[in-house]
């Protein structure tokens, strides 16, 4: 069937108006400063993920800490807290995929992909933005860690390269959440990663020793991206105790958690800009 | 030939939805179109294709001259998109929000703070620039995504279902925002379910159900072929609205229509208004007691009865719409 409607009566103003659109980085960092804007201005925001995460801290290391043994030479907060710092970037990556599921939904992307900017820079600036929040979670829970009686025994050198990783890690992580958080559609399904979270966070060498576990539970915690990063920041920072302990020399833990690394932006990275393309 | 908009024979899938089904259509430039059809029907679906946010299974989309899967970009460059959800960022304030699109849309900072300036002032939201968009009523939030379509002066500024949702009092800050728009001569094509809104907002309407359109014309058109006015009667109970449909057919007007369910009694009125008085005379003498009567425009769904043969399918009884990517 078709239809054609009647010829215009009156004739418009034919201003010509091009819209060039932003450059990528105009565009990244519009798309950024507007998810950190967000994060700033809600006080709610700022403060439940930092109060959970000191939370947790403070019951692992007062309540559950005493109890634990198998840390070797090596104190058990200086054993809890680089572990606790690398999977925090798992929380921190959580409320990344329920913010994207919530700008989706809110017709936020919606708004982005009918403007003249990449697709890619859409994405990059949410990614820059968490990037920054996980930064920001890693340098908050570390000062709470010295807080609590943590202290390197290590290199400075070799613990700023620690904070680095795992915020390197927390990049990658984010590349996960965004592209989980994109297919969850809603926050509400966003939330039901903490199915994937709390396996990844708890069966790891984060909190306890892995040597404790069943067998086959130390299989998988032997062999996750978490477990090669925590033992990596514990070797950075824990000196010849955390040698005596793991029994390996950094790069054991540092070559596997680089590939992990990088195997999750590269599996993730496209799968989130495809998401958002199709979205 | 000046078209804006062409497109053929455009279908488009969703799992077992059939969103769009060969929809075939050619808006000129220069004048507002309200795409009107119930829920489901395929509107949304038309409007993001157009945004290019969605590509078709089937067939051609050219905007302007730009085909739509192989540049969407030059298509971007000409449009403004307000979509369903009011698209804001609530932690923002009203002129951040502004100022941020004008950026992406690739305006400098200089230029896009005034552009920011000429759309708060054109939305009526000066007073509130400074403030959160959090703290804004429905009706300012939308204008404020109206504006944020508008701040790259598009050549065609697409409104997905503008007031859904909105109170009455908002609703008519929105209709008097779109129509100051079209005045200023921005081609817009919009989406609604209500007929009254297609009605006030466009000079062409277009029908669609079942993602095809089934129907186009000015408004006036449509409700000649659809059919007059109606006046509209509730009795307390049958008998009473028995005895009221009796009173109307003696006026020999039109044949009533009446309704047990609703005990409700109705009667085309050709000659509009002039027949209200008549009918409250003939009931006042027959002593039939009314709960409500009025003068009532077709809606929606007597446009559809009308022109299909069937009522507009619904949210509610029609199973296949469950995403609103598919309405």
């Amino acid at each position: 069937m078709t239809i054609t409607l009647d010829p215009p009566r009156q004739s418009r103003p034919t201003e010509a108006v091009t819209n060039q659109g932003a450059s990528f980085l105009v565009a990244s960092g519009q798309v950024a400063s507007r998810t950190l804007k967000k994060f700033v201005r809600s006080p709610a925001l700022l403060i439940a993920g930092t109060a959970q995460g000191l939370l947790f801290l403070l019951i692992f290391r007062y309540v559950f800490g005493g109890a634990v043994s198998h840390t070797g030479g090596l104190s058990y907060v200086d054993f809890l807290v680089p572990g606790f710092v690398v999977t925090g970037v798992l929380f921190q990556g959580m409320s990344a995929a329920s913010g994207v599921a919530d700008d989706k939904e809110g017709g936020l992307f919606d708004r982005l992909r009918s403007l003249p900017i990449r697709l890619l820079s859409i994405v990059s600036g949410r990614v820059g933005a968490d990037t920054v929040l996980v930064a920001w979670g890693v340098v908050v829970m570390t000062a709470a860690g010295f807080a609590v009686g943590f202290r390197v025994s290590g290199t400075t050198a070799g613990a700023l390269a620690g904070l680095g990783l795992t915020i390197l890690f927390g990049f990658a992580f984010v590349w996960l959440f965004i592209a989980l958080g994109l297919m969850a559609g809603s926050p509400q399904a966003a939330q039901g990663l903490s199915f994937l979270v709390f396996p990844l966070s708890f069966v790891s060498s984060a909190y306890v020793p892995v040597s404790t576990m069943p067998g086959w539970m130390q299989a998988f915690a032997n062999n996750q991206p978490m477990t090669q990063m925590v033992n990596t920041v514990r070797l950075l920072t824990g000196g010849p105790q955390a040698q005596a302990l793991l029994g390996h020399p950094v790069s054991y833990y540092l070559v596997p958690s680089l590939l992990w690394t990088a195997g999750l932006v590269i599996v993730f990275a496209p799968l989130a800009v495809w998401k958002l393309k199709t979205t | 030939m000046d078209a804006l908009i062409e497109a053929d024979r455009l279908s488009k899938k969703f799992g077992k939805v059939q969103a769009l089904s060969e929809l075939t259509l050619t808006l000129p430039a220069g004048q507002p179109v309200a795409i009107l059809g119930p829920n489901g029907a395929g509107k949304t679906t038309f409007i993001r294709m157009v945004a290019t946010l969605i590509a078709p299974d089937r067939g051609t989309l050219v905007v302007n001259g730009h085909d739509v899967v192989r540049d969407p970009m030059a298509v971007r460059r000409m449009i403004g998109l307000a979509g369903q959800s009011a698209a804001v960022e609530e932690m923002m304030t009203g002129r951040e929000n502004l100022v941020m699109v004008a950026r992406l849309y690739g305006q400098g900072r200089a230029r896009s703070v005034a552009s920011a300036e000429r759309i708060l002032d054109q939305m009526d939201l000066v007073e509130a620039a400074d403030r959160r968009a959090k703290t804004y009523s429905g009706g300012m939030r939308r204008r404020l995504d109206l504006g944020a379509s508008l701040v790259g002066s598009p050549r065609l500024l697409l409104l997905d279902e503008p007031t859904t949702g909105l109170d009455p009092v908002s609703r008519n800050e929105v209709w008097d925002a779109v129509h100051a728009m079209s005045v200023h001569g921005t081609d817009i094509v919009l989406t609604t379910q209500y007929l009254d809104e297609a009605d006030h907002l466009a000079t062409s309407i277009v029908i669609i159900d079942g993602g095809r359109v089934i129907a186009q014309g000015t408004p006036s058109e449509l409700k000649s072929r659809v059919g007059a006015d109606m006046v509209e009667l509730h009795t307390i109970d049958v008998p009473t609205m028995q005895r009221a449909a009796e009173v109307l057919a003696s006026l020999g007007v039109a044949e009533p229509s009446t309704d047990p369910a609703t005990r409700r009694c109705s009667v085309a009125a050709p000659s509009g208004s002039k027949l209200l008085p008549v009918v409250v005379r003939a009931l006042d003498d027959a002593a039939v007691p009314v709960e409500d009567i009025a003068l009532r425009r077709p809606t929606l769904d007597e446009v559809f009865l009308a022109l299909t043969g069937h009522r507009a399918s619904t949210p509610d009884s029609d199973p296949t719409t469950p995403a609103k990517d598919a309405a």
